[in-house]
């Protein structure tokens, strides 16, 4: 993959539009922006904020776990927490944060001077914040807000749910038109607006990532539109697609919510390693190895998403045959996935290796996603898999791969990027305590809990039998420690912009990729004449 | 390097073996691996996780030992050049295809296993087991027994007022009792909300799907006293509604259904009792029905009435709770409402059950009716009608005082 660039811009010194004077000038300014950098600061900033509610709200769940007995919450309080910690986790903080980075980087990554859509792309933000606010808002409804998980079965969810949950469905149908939107905006701009001579396979492995996450979104967010447009109708319109007294089916609404979830999850896990498979060549000095074996395990990790959705239900009672092919696939999920983290170690192998935050991140990255990996095989043996489901053994799965997998990929992102796009250094060595004290309380808080699954306790619960106190205790401690360490972060980044150190070229020594040839931070508009590609 | 790669697989087995020797104890606060159980397919469950956590282990250990490696010998900061390879197409090729080979190789015992779930056949026994929020009830078919079976917890020890028991939120009144060495199969399904039957150690997870019914099958291996609990987020309650089996040998098993009353005897006694019911005092009508409130509708309506409108409305104040007639109010516990989460009684609570929770909803937080209702009231609704009542307005139920 050679990049060599032939690009030096006269860059003029404007790096942002004209702004009006005031509160008014400032709103304006960000409300009607089609700028690509713009836009994408708007999402990471609702990202980072969506990150601290959500997180806090996990904090509320520790808090009340710590030890048996109900302490600070009452059972259907708690049910909300967990039901907004997992929806504002996946649609308020991993996918904005991601379609930001999108935002910001792709069009620098391929030469283009924005992205193909610039209005498309500001509706597709502006619509998030009001999604949010009506999602958010639920809470203070009476009767509360939804209490039946971010699964939302029926007929939980349906019959037997609180009256908010009609403006959780509105704003899931928000939610999704607004990544749909964004998907169909980054598929049109890496489509149509690369350098000339970038082809397919000269481009950056993020690119690549979202490029098919986009695909993937486009394919499962209207899927989900119609789960919760069902939901709705057997609610208020007299249908029974989820009630068996009708002629319907409960199970119906887990295949159809489990189609569109188990591609979301690869929605959330590809642009992490597109991020990963940047910053690891970055600071290892060596092009990453097996380009084209990366592009091709994405790919295929992609199209076995679809095919591998009733490893969630094996519990539920499918056929025997429906138990083994799901089995099956899903298994060989973990081929293209191993393909993936070979890589990564052999681009390691052999470079020459400096440990800037961004890549320690990445390398816990490697370290404790595979681990979540190594869980997720074990989970995809059905007969071992009736003793996992929905017990905290899942909890522990499925948070490895998020926080220490995707989480950690962001904040290696945001400390790989932050310096390109402020122009401004971060503060390292709070950056290395930000990453210590994170990597430490993450195995900490998410450790235990397979201890807690395989003896026996069932997630979603809000008080528990004795003998899971420690394991419980130990979990709490490393939450607290995780969600106060993050504010370290939040520092950093707000430090950095408002008054980090000018940041001198060439950034990262071993940076490779158009966006290292523009200034940093880069101007308003990216690329106005393409560069070439070699 | 073959050695010690074998050496280290030893030290894995040694390693596993100490701590599903740990496991084996009983309540184990810091049990660490899953339950071996007592049932053949709990055994099979448990070799294939221990088998898939050795794979798992040995990949790790090179795939992370490489990487600690390179992360000690490849720095910048010791001089160390950077190589410039990036493709291989045969290591490509041999980590794909041998990633692929270990999981043909677990899928065959997974394979296996998961053939000798799926066989239901010729059963000695047959229990169904159907889930509504939030308790079990169980059903003998071939003996006519059939119970509900509560969390027995004390409210008390929830809310932090009194010490937890050993057991805590793993005890019920009732428990299920089975018998061991026969082959028993469970039919699962659900009254209102996806439940899932749980129990580690008989190595049955089966989600109870309303309308839907289920198969899973066990033979209990060894007596003894077996605790699980709910899945599947079922609503408000989820984490309180345990599941505790006690399995008996033949006789024993025997004795017991012969003790049981049978499914027509104890319904027909509770519309036609062959005993004239007693009259009971007002204190212990409130501290039966307190008891049962707080185990039973406390959930919904909040053990201080205020329940959590509009799903579940407040019993403080309510033109039901403090209104006219009290037939009302009892036909409410004993049929439910259709379409809503109030669930009917009338097969699960005695007629002296509902009268202490009527007794209590009416006097309680406030609601100073001093209203008594006994057994014989409660009797004389189930006698007058099986309807639902339908929703009536304030006016025409004696409205709010």
């Amino acid at each position: 993959m050679s990049q060599s660039m032939a690009h030096h811009a006269a860059h003029d010194e404007h790096h942002g539009p004209a702004q009006g004077k005031g509160v008014f000038g400032f709103i304006k300014r960000w409300l009607f922006t089609t700028n690509h950098k713009d836009i994408g600061t708007l999402y990471l900033w609702l990202a980072m904020t969506s990150f601290f509610l959500a997180g806090a709200m996990a904090l509320v769940i520790r808090a009340e776990l710590f030890e048996p007995g109900l302490q600070f919450v009452n059972p259907n309080f708690f049910n909300q927490m967990t039901t907004m910690h997992g929806l504002i986790m996946l649609f308020g903080v991993v996918m904005p944060a991601f379609t930001g980075m999108a935002n910001w980087q792709i069009p620098m990554m391929i030469g283009a001077p924005d992205m193909a859509l610039p209005r498309l792309n500001n509706w597709s933000f502006w619509l998030l914040p009001f999604a949010f606010a009506l999602l958010l808002s639920t809470m203070f409804h009476s009767g509360g807000g939804p209490n039946f998980g971010w699964t939302m079965y029926a007929p939980l969810s349906t019959k037997y749910a609180p009256a908010s949950t009609d403006f959780m469905i509105f704003s899931v149908h928000m939610m999704g038109l607004s990544s749909i939107m964004g998907s169909i905006n980054i598929i049109a701009t890496i489509l149509n607006l690369r350098a000339p001579g970038m082809n397919l396979m000269k481009m950056p492995m993020f690119v690549w990532t979202w490029l098919i996450t986009a695909f993937l979104l486009i394919a499962i967010m209207p899927v989900l539109a119609g789960a919760v447009t069902m939901m709705l109708a057997d609610r208020h319109f007299g249908t029974s697609f989820f009630d068996a007294a009708g002629g319907g089916d409960p199970i119906l609404f887990q295949h159809v919510f489990w189609f569109f979830g188990h591609p979301e999850v690869y929605v959330l896990v590809l642009p992490a390693f597109g991020v990963i498979s940047e910053v690891i060549p970055t600071f290892s000095r060596k092009p990453l190895f097996g380009y084209h074996f990366m592009v091709y395990a994405t790919v295929s990790i992609a199209a076995l998403s679809f095919i591998v959705w009733a490893h969630h239900m094996f519990t539920t009672g499918i056929p025997l045959g429906a138990e083994l092919f799901f089995m099956y696939t899903t298994m060989l999920i973990a081929v293209p996935t191993g393909i993936k983290v070979f890589n990564w170690v052999s681009t390691m192998f052999k470079g020459a290796m400096t440990f800037e935050t961004p890549m320690l991140f990445a390398i816990a990255f490697v370290f404790l996603f595979t681990i979540g990996g190594f869980t997720g095989l074990m989970l995809a043996l059905v007969p071992a898999d009736y003793q996992y489901q929905d017990t905290y053994f899942v909890v522990g799965h499925f948070h490895y791969v998020l926080v220490p997998g995707v989480i950690f990929s962001l904040f290696a992102a945001t400390y790989y990027w932050l310096p390109k796009w402020t122009g401004k250094r971060y503060n390292e060595c709070l950056g290395k305590w930000h990453f210590w004290l994170s990597v430490i309380s993450v195995n900490i808080t998410f450790f235990p809990m397979h201890f807690l699954g395989l003896a026996g306790m069932p997630r979603r619960i809000p008080d528990y039998a004795l003998q899971f106190t420690n394991f419980n205790m130990v979990a709490s401690v490393g939450a607290f420690i995780f969600g106060f360490s993050q504010l370290l972060f939040l520092y950093n980044v707000i430090h950095t912009v408002r008054k980090g150190k000018k940041v001198e070229e060439p950034v990262w020594e071993g940076a490779h990729g158009l966006e290292w040839t523009l200034s940093s931070p880069p101007p308003y508009h990216s690329f106005t004449e393409p560069p070439e590609v070699k | 390097m073959r050695n010690r790669l074998f050496s280290l697989r030893q030290l894995c087995i040694a390693v596993f073996a100490t701590l599903s020797q740990i496991a084996w104890a009983e309540t184990d606060n810091w049990q660490l691996n899953m339950f071996k159980g007592v049932t053949p397919l709990s055994k099979d469950m448990y070799d294939l996780h221990m088998i898939a956590m050795i794979v798992c282990a040995v990949i790790g250990v090179i795939v992370f030992g490489v990487m600690i490696y390179s992360l000690i010998h490849h720095r910048k900061s010791k001089g160390y050049q950077a190589a410039h390879f990036h493709d291989n197409l045969k290591l490509e090729i041999v980590w794909s295809v041998i990633p692929f080979i270990i999981l043909v190789v677990l899928a065959i015992p997974a394979t296996k296993i998961l053939m000798r779930m799926d066989d239901s056949r010729d059963a000695d026994i047959t229990i169904k087991v159907v889930g509504s929020q939030w308790k079990w009830q169980y059903q003998y078919l071939d003996q006519g027994i059939s119970y509900y079976s509560n969390l027995s917890t004390p409210y008390a020890q929830i809310q932090n007022t009194q010490d937890k028991s050993q057991w805590y939120l793993l005890e019920v009144d009732k428990p299920l009792v089975l018998p061991v060495h026969k082959k028993i199969r469970f039919l699962v399904t659900s009254n209102d909300v996806v439940h899932s039957w749980w129990v580690p150690e008989l190595g049955i997870k089966r989600d109870a799907i309303p309308g839907f019914m289920h198969e899973a099958w066990a033979i209990i291996n060894e007596p003894g006293t077996y605790r699980g609990q709910c899945a599947e987020l079922c609503g408000i309650n989820h984490g309180f509604m345990p599941i505790v089996v006690n399995a008996l040998d033949e006789q024993a098993f025997n004795q017991w259904v012969q003790a049981q009353p049978k499914v027509e005897d104890e319904y027909a006694a509770q519309t036609a009792p062959t005993v004239p019911l007693k009259d009971l005092s007002y204190e212990t009508l409130m501290a039966k029905g307190k008891d049962k409130y707080e185990q039973i509708c406390g959930a919904c309506h909040k053990p201080d009435g205020t329940g959590i409108p509009p799903m579940f409305p407040a019993l403080k104040g309510s033109s039901v709770a403090v209104g006219k007639p009290i037939s009302r109010h009892i036909e409410m516990i004993l049929n439910g409402i259709s379409g809503t989460a109030m669930q009917a009684y009338k097969d699960q609570l005695t007629n002296e059950d509902i009268a202490s929770i009527a007794t209590y909803e009416r006097n309680a937080w406030g609601n100073n009716t001093g209203d008594l209702v006994q057994p014989k009231d409660v009797l004389a609704v189930r006698q007058s009608n099986g309807q639902a009542p339908k929703m009536v307005n304030k006016v025409q139920a004696g409205g709010l005082r």
